[in-house]
């Protein structure tokens, strides 16, 4: 099987995954879990060095960090098919007694998980911190973040954007979301975020514009320029372009579904859309 | 009645200074953060020993506590300074999500603490930090009395796994405890013993107790004097030791009455054994600009308010 084919049939899987887990507890955040299926998939399963052994120091591995926490679904899919804990444990998502909070945390011990998220706008500073001992510690892999775009309304993002950039922080990669939509509405509805692009360069930022944020080859290529431009003085940032609900039609083109859940004919019609491939949890 | 020496008036947060300094000697996973408050933080010697370990971040609190966290993984122990206003109320989320709830081994150290900040007034003097902390589980609450304390206390947190709210002041005050001390996190040091009344303080207010202690005595009246340095987690055995003997109790710290160690005295006295209370400490109020002892007297915090609640305690034993 070709890598490719490997990975459209695990995104076809954790598209199920995000579908199963949200509908099961008739809550969570399937629309910006959908969007970012194809890039967890291939950070984890073609980008990232890391061990399945966790330990939460990290040392001599990539790490991530995911900072818009309410896509806690596509993060635990991901990270469950990618040999950090059970797959069948996804059932237990949003439950008493589980691992899988409603947002990631590391309280539970959940392996692949080094800090909570969910408060938004806090995940920039903790790459920046983990990316500082990175240098310390004279290990030279990377860490990676991941950030909503309307959380970068909340002003602790531009705190550490404008301290990564001027600190020339050249080992971590962020990546936005950059879906357009929140709760509300559309970002341009809710508070315009007017030209990212020209705002991270503003601060010193390397910004690479991801336009086909839903295509598995374009996000690799994008992911390989990314790290062929580490350790240049410059952080690096992903303005990914992505279809919230993405791989569901009723989902996408709309905010509707950025934190509701599909009923169970709604749910049926979806995984229909999204055959098996690697085996349900 | 024991009594204690002042060896000289120094500023507390010199102590944090001085313990910083020679943990940057010692241990090499320890890391200093600032925000553009290094020389009000005495942090300029590591600054200076170890650039390679400092990281200015700028007038920027909530990127510096994130930081902090995001250090800790790959075994990093992160000091931040900043005054105490700036350290807690400002940047509470943070501290609760990425900090306290992530379980980081975050080591907040917080200067200027409470109404001896003085003339910059209530905007930045901060009377609720103890109240915020002591809430969020996991979290290690100590508020220093003298220089000597508090180096002894940065050292001691360093080899504390979990993070930790250590709080300190800005004024030139008494220095009395030992040089040589060992500083026991969660342990009450009794200064004084005495059978008519327990006095428990924390931070600058140990020094007035122990002088309210002394003009108690002048009266006949036997005080015992304890210092709580650390409010989470509390020495309950001492307090109810004590209390057991004294059968009543004042507590005083430069704090607001509502969320102090105060309070966190009285739970533990009703879970046990009830006892008369009285509280020194602010009244539910914000401060105001003004010289470190006169804020302290017109807020009736000093050994003149302990003795005199110390007396009015006695009168409500059964």
């Amino acid at each position: 099987m070709s890598t490719t084919q490997h990975l459209q049939d695990f995104v076809t899987q954790v598209r199920r995954d995000i579908l199963r887990q949200v509908h099961q507890v008739n809550s969570g955040h399937p629309g910006g879990s959908l969007g970012c299926a194809e890039f967890f998939s291939v950070l984890y399963q073609e980008v990232m060095e890391y061990s399945t052994d966790f330990d939460m120091d990290g040392k001599n591995e990539d790490l991530f960090f995911l900072s818009n926490g309410h896509i806690s679904p596509v993060f635990y899919s991901v990270l469950s098919r990618s040999g950090f804990f059970p797959v069948k444990e996804l059932s237990t998502f949003r439950k008493i007694d589980s691992r899988l909070q409603g947002h990631p945390t590391t309280h539970e011990g959940l392996p692949g998980i080094r800090i909570a998220s969910g408060s938004l706008g806090q995940g920039m500073s903790v790459a920046i911190g983990a990316a500082h001992t990175k240098k310390m510690n004279k290990d030279s892999h990377l860490v990676y973040s991941l950030h909503g775009d309307g959380e970068l309304q909340e002003g602790q993002n531009w705190e550490a954007i404008l301290y990564a950039g001027s600190k020339g922080i050249d080992n971590l990669i962020a990546t936005v979301d950059y879906n357009k939509k929140q709760i509300d509405g559309a970002t341009d509805d809710v508070l315009p975020l007017g030209n990212l692009k020209k705002k991270f360069e503003a601060f010193d930022w390397k910004v690479l514009e991801l336009k086909e944020g839903n295509d598995i080859e374009a996000i690799k290529n994008t992911l390989a320029e990314a790290k062929s431009l580490t350790g240049k003085k410059q952080p690096i940032v992903i303005l990914m372009e992505t279809e919230m609900g993405n791989g569901v039609d009723f989902m996408m083109g709309t905010h509707a579904w950025h934190g509701k859940a599909p009923n169970d004919e709604q749910l049926e019609t979806a995984l229909a859309q999204n055959p098996e491939t690697l085996g349900d949890y | 009645m024991k009594t204690y020496k002042n060896t000289g008036n120094i500023d507390t947060r010199s102590g944090f200074g001085a313990g910083l300094t020679e943990l940057g000697k010692t241990n090499p996973d320890v890391v200093a953060l600032c925000a553009d408050l290094t020389g009000s933080l005495k942090m300029d010697e590591f600054k200076k020993n170890h650039p390679e370990r400092f990281f200015q971040i700028g007038i920027a609190e909530a990127n510096m506590i994130g930081i902090a966290a995001g250090m800790t993984i790959g075994g990093k122990i992160p000091f931040t300074g900043t005054f105490a206003n700036f350290s807690t109320g400002r940047v509470y989320d943070q501290i609760r999500q990425s900090v306290a709830y992530s379980g980081k081994n975050v080591k907040i150290c917080a200067s200027h603490a409470g109404l001896t900040l003085g003339e910059d007034g209530a905007t930045h003097q901060i009377l609720e930090d103890i109240g915020m902390m002591k809430m969020l589980p996991g979290m290690t609450v100590i508020n220093t009395c003298d220089y000597n304390q508090t180096k002894a206390a940065t050292l001691a947190i360093a080899k504390h796994e979990g993070p930790v709210y250590l709080r300190f002041g800005r004024p030139k005050v008494a220095n009395f405890t030992p040089e040589d001390q060992k500083f026991e996190i969660g342990k009450a040091v009794t200064l004084t013993e005495g059978n008519d009344v327990t006095i428990i303080a924390t931070g600058h207010l140990v020094w007035e107790a122990l002088e309210a202690a002394k003009e108690l005595d002048e009266k006949g009246i036997s005080a015992e004097v304890i210092n709580i340095h650390t409010i989470k987690p509390l020495d309950e055995a001492a307090i109810l030791k004590s209390v057991r003997k004294t059968k009543c109790v004042v507590t005083a710290e430069e704090h607001n009455v509502l969320g102090g160690l105060g309070e966190s005295v009285a739970r533990t006295l009703v879970l046990n054994d009830p006892a008369p209370q009285e509280f020194v400490a602010t009244q539910d109020t914000f401060g105001e600009s003004g010289e470190p002892l006169m804020l302290l007297d017109k807020y009736g915090l000093n050994a003149k308010a302990i003795s005199e609640k110390a007396e009015a305690v006695i009168l409500r034993k059964e």
